[in-house]
Protein backbone atom coordinates (compact mmCIF):
# COMPACT_ATOMS: atom_id res chain seq x y z
CA UNK A 1 0.00 0.00 0.00
CA UNK A 2 1.30 3.62 -1.06
CA UNK A 3 -0.33 5.87 1.14
CA UNK A 4 2.16 7.09 3.54
CA UNK A 5 0.22 9.77 5.67
CA UNK A 6 -3.19 10.41 6.52
CA UNK A 7 -4.48 13.79 7.98
CA UNK A 8 -7.75 15.07 9.16
CA UNK A 9 -8.39 18.57 10.07
CA UNK A 10 -11.72 18.90 11.68
CA UNK A 11 -12.05 22.20 12.14
CA UNK A 12 -11.39 22.97 8.58
CA UNK A 13 -12.83 19.51 7.06
CA UNK A 14 -9.91 19.19 5.44
CA UNK A 15 -8.67 16.00 4.52
CA UNK A 16 -4.94 15.33 3.62
CA UNK A 17 -3.38 11.94 1.91
CA UNK A 18 0.24 11.90 0.91
CA UNK A 19 1.17 8.56 -0.79
CA UNK A 20 4.27 7.25 -2.66
CA UNK A 21 4.49 5.67 -5.92
CA UNK A 22 7.07 3.91 -7.62
CA UNK A 23 6.86 5.67 -10.80
CA UNK A 24 8.26 8.92 -11.89
CA UNK A 25 6.29 12.41 -11.57
CA UNK A 26 5.50 12.85 -15.20
CA UNK A 27 4.32 8.78 -15.03
CA UNK A 28 1.92 10.15 -12.36
CA UNK A 29 0.59 13.10 -13.42
CA UNK A 30 -0.17 11.00 -16.64
CA UNK A 31 -2.80 9.04 -15.03
CA UNK A 32 -4.40 12.84 -14.55
CA UNK A 33 -4.02 13.88 -17.93
CA UNK A 34 -5.40 10.66 -19.85
CA UNK A 35 -9.01 10.46 -19.27
CA UNK A 36 -8.64 6.84 -20.56
CA UNK A 37 -6.16 6.44 -17.63
CA UNK A 38 -7.95 8.50 -15.12
CA UNK A 39 -11.46 6.57 -15.21
CA UNK A 40 -9.43 3.15 -14.65
CA UNK A 41 -8.82 4.79 -10.69
CA UNK A 42 -11.03 7.55 -10.21
CA UNK A 43 -14.61 5.41 -9.72
CA UNK A 44 -14.36 1.94 -7.65
CA UNK A 45 -14.37 -1.15 -10.13
CA UNK A 46 -18.28 -1.80 -9.25
CA UNK A 47 -18.69 2.23 -10.40
CA UNK A 48 -16.71 2.34 -13.00
CA UNK A 49 -16.19 6.16 -14.28
CA UNK A 50 -16.83 7.87 -17.92
CA UNK A 51 -14.63 11.15 -18.61
CA UNK A 52 -17.09 12.83 -21.01
CA UNK A 53 -14.95 16.51 -21.35
CA UNK A 54 -11.46 16.39 -19.60
CA UNK A 55 -8.66 18.86 -20.08
CA UNK A 56 -6.61 20.11 -17.52
CA UNK A 57 -6.02 23.59 -18.85
CA UNK A 58 -6.66 26.89 -15.93
CA UNK A 59 -10.78 27.45 -16.43
CA UNK A 60 -11.24 24.26 -18.08
CA UNK A 61 -14.03 22.25 -16.98
CA UNK A 62 -13.85 18.11 -16.68
CA UNK A 63 -17.10 16.08 -16.61
CA UNK A 64 -17.99 12.66 -15.98
CA UNK A 65 -19.75 10.29 -14.91
CA UNK A 66 -19.85 6.96 -12.85
CA UNK A 67 -22.06 3.90 -13.41
CA UNK A 68 -23.90 2.11 -10.67
CA UNK A 69 -24.02 -1.35 -10.86
CA UNK A 70 -27.50 -0.98 -11.26
CA UNK A 71 -26.84 1.39 -14.36
CA UNK A 72 -27.42 4.48 -13.09
CA UNK A 73 -25.47 7.62 -13.74
CA UNK A 74 -24.15 9.59 -11.11
CA UNK A 75 -22.25 12.71 -12.45
CA UNK A 76 -19.39 14.69 -10.88
CA UNK A 77 -17.49 18.19 -12.48
CA UNK A 78 -14.29 19.65 -12.10
CA UNK A 79 -13.48 23.02 -12.31
CA UNK A 80 -9.57 23.55 -13.16
CA UNK A 81 -7.98 26.66 -11.30
CA UNK A 82 -4.63 26.46 -11.24
CA UNK A 83 -1.94 23.61 -13.63
CA UNK A 84 1.59 23.59 -12.89
CA UNK A 85 2.21 20.46 -14.75
CA UNK A 86 3.51 17.59 -13.58
CA UNK A 87 3.83 19.28 -10.09
CA UNK A 88 0.30 20.57 -9.01
CA UNK A 89 -3.21 21.12 -9.79
CA UNK A 90 -5.97 22.71 -8.12
CA UNK A 91 -9.82 22.41 -8.47
CA UNK A 92 -13.26 22.64 -7.82
CA UNK A 93 -14.87 19.27 -7.38
CA UNK A 94 -19.07 18.73 -7.56
CA UNK A 95 -21.74 17.02 -8.35
CA UNK A 96 -23.98 16.62 -11.54
CA UNK A 97 -26.78 15.62 -12.71
CA UNK A 98 -27.12 12.24 -15.03
CA UNK A 99 -27.03 14.85 -17.80
CA UNK A 100 -24.03 15.96 -16.68
CA UNK A 101 -25.45 19.35 -15.51
CA UNK A 102 -24.22 20.90 -11.95
CA UNK A 103 -25.88 20.06 -9.50
CA UNK A 104 -26.10 23.66 -7.62
CA UNK A 105 -27.54 22.40 -3.92
CA UNK A 106 -25.01 19.91 -3.82
CA UNK A 107 -21.75 20.60 -2.11
CA UNK A 108 -18.20 21.34 -3.86
CA UNK A 109 -14.86 20.55 -2.46
CA UNK A 110 -11.51 22.49 -3.30
CA UNK A 111 -8.72 20.38 -3.89
CA UNK A 112 -5.08 20.51 -4.82
CA UNK A 113 -3.37 17.59 -5.62
CA UNK A 114 0.61 18.03 -5.76
CA UNK A 115 3.16 15.50 -6.93
CA UNK A 116 7.12 15.86 -6.01
CA UNK A 117 10.01 13.46 -7.55
CA UNK A 118 11.10 11.66 -4.51
CA UNK A 119 13.97 8.72 -4.57
CA UNK A 120 13.03 6.80 -7.51
CA UNK A 121 9.13 7.79 -7.47
CA UNK A 122 6.64 10.01 -6.45
CA UNK A 123 5.32 11.63 -3.81
CA UNK A 124 1.43 13.07 -4.27
CA UNK A 125 -0.09 14.59 -1.49
CA UNK A 126 -4.09 14.86 -1.84
CA UNK A 127 -5.76 17.89 -0.15
CA UNK A 128 -9.87 18.08 -0.32
CA UNK A 129 -11.86 20.65 1.76
CA UNK A 130 -15.63 20.76 2.65
CA UNK A 131 -16.97 23.99 3.20
CA UNK A 132 -19.24 23.04 6.27
CA UNK A 133 -20.06 19.80 8.11
CA UNK A 134 -23.08 19.41 6.02
CA UNK A 135 -21.28 19.58 3.01
CA UNK A 136 -19.46 16.58 3.94
CA UNK A 137 -22.35 14.34 5.33
CA UNK A 138 -24.33 15.28 1.85
CA UNK A 139 -21.22 14.07 0.10
CA UNK A 140 -21.40 10.80 2.14
CA UNK A 141 -25.45 10.44 1.24
CA UNK A 142 -24.68 11.01 -1.72
CA UNK A 143 -22.96 8.03 -2.35
CA UNK A 144 -19.71 8.62 -1.08
CA UNK A 145 -20.91 5.58 1.34
CA UNK A 146 -21.16 2.72 -0.71
CA UNK A 147 -17.97 4.08 -3.16
CA UNK A 148 -15.90 3.63 0.63
CA UNK A 149 -17.41 0.32 1.26
CA UNK A 150 -16.35 -0.94 -1.90
CA UNK A 151 -12.94 0.99 -1.82
CA UNK A 152 -12.46 -0.81 1.29
CA UNK A 153 -13.76 -4.34 0.16
CA UNK A 154 -11.01 -3.82 -2.59
CA UNK A 155 -8.15 -3.02 -0.65
CA UNK A 156 -8.49 -6.11 0.98
CA UNK A 157 -8.36 -7.65 -2.41
CA UNK A 158 -4.95 -5.95 -3.06
CA UNK A 159 -3.88 -7.12 -0.09
CA UNK A 160 -4.78 -10.51 -0.11
CA UNK A 161 -3.36 -10.96 -3.67
CA UNK A 162 -0.09 -9.67 -2.41
CA UNK B 1 -18.15 8.46 20.19
CA UNK B 2 -16.19 5.88 19.00
CA UNK B 3 -14.52 6.40 15.57
CA UNK B 4 -16.08 3.39 14.23
CA UNK B 5 -19.82 4.58 14.16
CA UNK B 6 -22.22 1.67 13.69
CA UNK B 7 -24.79 1.39 10.73
CA UNK B 8 -27.54 2.16 12.79
CA UNK B 9 -26.18 5.27 14.59
CA UNK B 10 -25.04 6.66 11.19
CA UNK B 11 -28.83 6.20 9.86
CA UNK B 12 -30.06 8.25 13.51
CA UNK B 13 -27.33 10.61 12.46
CA UNK B 14 -28.43 11.36 9.02
CA UNK B 15 -31.84 11.34 9.54
CA UNK B 16 -31.73 13.56 11.99
CA UNK B 17 -29.09 15.87 9.92
CA UNK B 18 -31.68 15.69 7.06
CA UNK B 19 -34.22 18.12 8.17
CA UNK B 20 -32.98 21.86 8.40
CA UNK B 21 -35.24 22.76 11.25
CA UNK B 22 -32.97 20.05 13.48
CA UNK B 23 -29.62 21.48 11.71
CA UNK B 24 -30.81 24.99 13.16
CA UNK B 25 -31.25 23.76 16.57
CA UNK B 26 -28.42 22.34 16.45
CA UNK B 27 -26.76 25.10 15.65
CA UNK B 28 -28.05 27.20 18.53
CA UNK B 29 -27.41 23.96 21.30
CA UNK B 30 -24.15 24.16 20.23
CA UNK B 31 -23.69 27.93 21.11
CA UNK B 32 -24.84 26.73 24.75
CA UNK B 33 -27.76 24.93 26.63
CA UNK B 34 -31.12 26.06 25.83
CA UNK B 35 -34.83 25.27 27.15
CA UNK B 36 -36.89 23.76 24.58
CA UNK B 37 -39.37 25.95 24.94
CA UNK B 38 -36.95 29.34 24.57
CA UNK B 39 -35.83 27.09 21.23
CA UNK B 40 -39.83 26.68 20.64
CA UNK B 41 -39.74 30.78 20.26
CA UNK B 42 -37.70 30.83 17.51
CA UNK B 43 -39.99 28.19 14.66
CA UNK B 44 -43.42 28.68 13.25
CA UNK B 45 -44.41 25.57 14.80
CA UNK B 46 -46.27 24.18 17.85
CA UNK B 47 -44.02 23.56 21.13
CA UNK B 48 -44.81 19.89 20.83
CA UNK B 49 -43.70 19.69 16.98
CA UNK B 50 -40.17 21.38 18.29
CA UNK B 51 -40.09 19.02 21.14
CA UNK B 52 -40.10 15.88 18.38
CA UNK B 53 -37.16 17.10 16.26
CA UNK B 54 -35.27 17.72 19.93
CA UNK B 55 -36.15 14.01 20.76
CA UNK B 56 -34.62 12.94 17.16
CA UNK B 57 -31.41 15.31 17.86
CA UNK B 58 -31.47 13.38 21.57
CA UNK B 59 -31.68 10.10 19.65
CA UNK B 60 -29.20 10.21 17.36
CA UNK B 61 -26.61 11.26 20.02
CA UNK B 62 -26.21 15.08 18.94
CA UNK B 63 -27.65 16.79 22.25
CA UNK B 64 -28.06 15.73 25.60
CA UNK B 65 -31.19 17.11 27.46
CA UNK B 66 -31.10 17.83 31.41
CA UNK B 67 -34.12 18.94 33.50
CA UNK B 68 -34.12 21.97 35.90
CA UNK B 69 -37.19 22.64 37.44
CA UNK B 70 -40.04 22.38 34.79
CA UNK B 71 -37.60 22.87 32.13
CA UNK B 72 -35.51 20.52 29.93
CA UNK B 73 -32.46 22.02 28.93
CA UNK B 74 -30.79 21.07 25.91
CA UNK B 75 -27.21 21.53 25.38
CA UNK B 76 -25.39 20.07 21.79
CA UNK B 77 -23.13 16.96 22.30
CA UNK B 78 -19.29 18.00 20.76
CA UNK B 79 -18.56 14.46 20.87
CA UNK B 80 -21.01 14.21 18.20
CA UNK B 81 -19.64 16.99 16.49
CA UNK B 82 -16.57 14.89 16.25
CA UNK B 83 -18.31 12.26 14.09
CA UNK B 84 -16.78 14.68 11.04
CA UNK B 85 -13.74 13.20 11.90
CA UNK B 86 -15.74 9.82 11.17
CA UNK B 87 -16.63 11.19 7.93
CA UNK B 88 -13.67 12.44 6.85
CA UNK B 89 -12.43 8.58 7.52
CA UNK B 90 -15.10 7.26 5.40
CA UNK B 91 -13.80 10.02 3.05
CA UNK B 92 -10.17 8.95 3.74
CA UNK B 93 -11.08 5.04 2.45
CA UNK B 94 -12.70 6.13 -1.02
CA UNK B 95 -9.19 7.97 -1.58
CA UNK B 96 -7.25 4.63 -0.75
CA UNK B 97 -8.90 2.78 -3.34
CA UNK B 98 -8.17 5.39 -5.88
CA UNK B 99 -4.65 5.20 -4.75
CA UNK B 100 -4.65 1.54 -5.01
CA UNK B 101 -5.73 1.42 -8.29
CA UNK B 102 -3.23 3.48 -8.98
CA UNK B 103 -0.91 1.94 -7.87
CA UNK B 104 -1.82 -1.00 -9.69
CA UNK B 105 -1.78 0.96 -12.88
CA UNK B 106 1.50 2.36 -12.26
CA UNK B 107 2.79 -1.00 -11.90
CA UNK B 108 1.21 -2.64 -14.74
CA UNK B 109 3.72 -3.64 -17.92
CA UNK B 110 2.13 -1.24 -20.50
CA UNK B 111 1.92 1.56 -17.73
CA UNK B 112 5.49 1.30 -16.69
CA UNK B 113 7.00 -0.28 -19.76
CA UNK B 114 9.00 -2.39 -16.61
CA UNK B 115 8.98 -6.14 -15.94
CA UNK B 116 8.19 -5.64 -12.40
CA UNK B 117 4.20 -6.27 -12.25
CA UNK B 118 3.95 -5.90 -8.98
CA UNK B 119 3.84 -2.47 -6.94
CA UNK B 120 5.75 -1.65 -3.45
CA UNK B 121 4.20 -2.71 -0.59
CA UNK B 122 6.65 -1.65 2.07
CA UNK B 123 5.67 1.65 2.99
CA UNK B 124 3.72 2.23 6.02
CA UNK B 125 0.78 2.90 7.12
CA UNK B 126 -0.98 5.23 9.86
Amino acid sequence: MPVTGVQKDIDTRTLTITAEFAAPVEQVWGIYADPRKLEQVWGPPTYPATFVEHSLAPGARVTYYMTSPEGEKHGGWWEIAEVDEPHSLRFRDGFADADLNPVDTAPVSENVYRFESIDGGTRAVYTSTYATAEALQQVLDMGMEEGATLAINQIDDFLAAA
Amino acid sequence: MTEGTSEDRADALFHALADRTRRDIMRRVLAGEHSVSALAQHYDMSFAAVQKHVAVLERAGLITKRRVGREALATGDIDAVRSVGSMLTEIEQVWRGRIARMDDLLASPSESGSSSPSPIKTTKEH
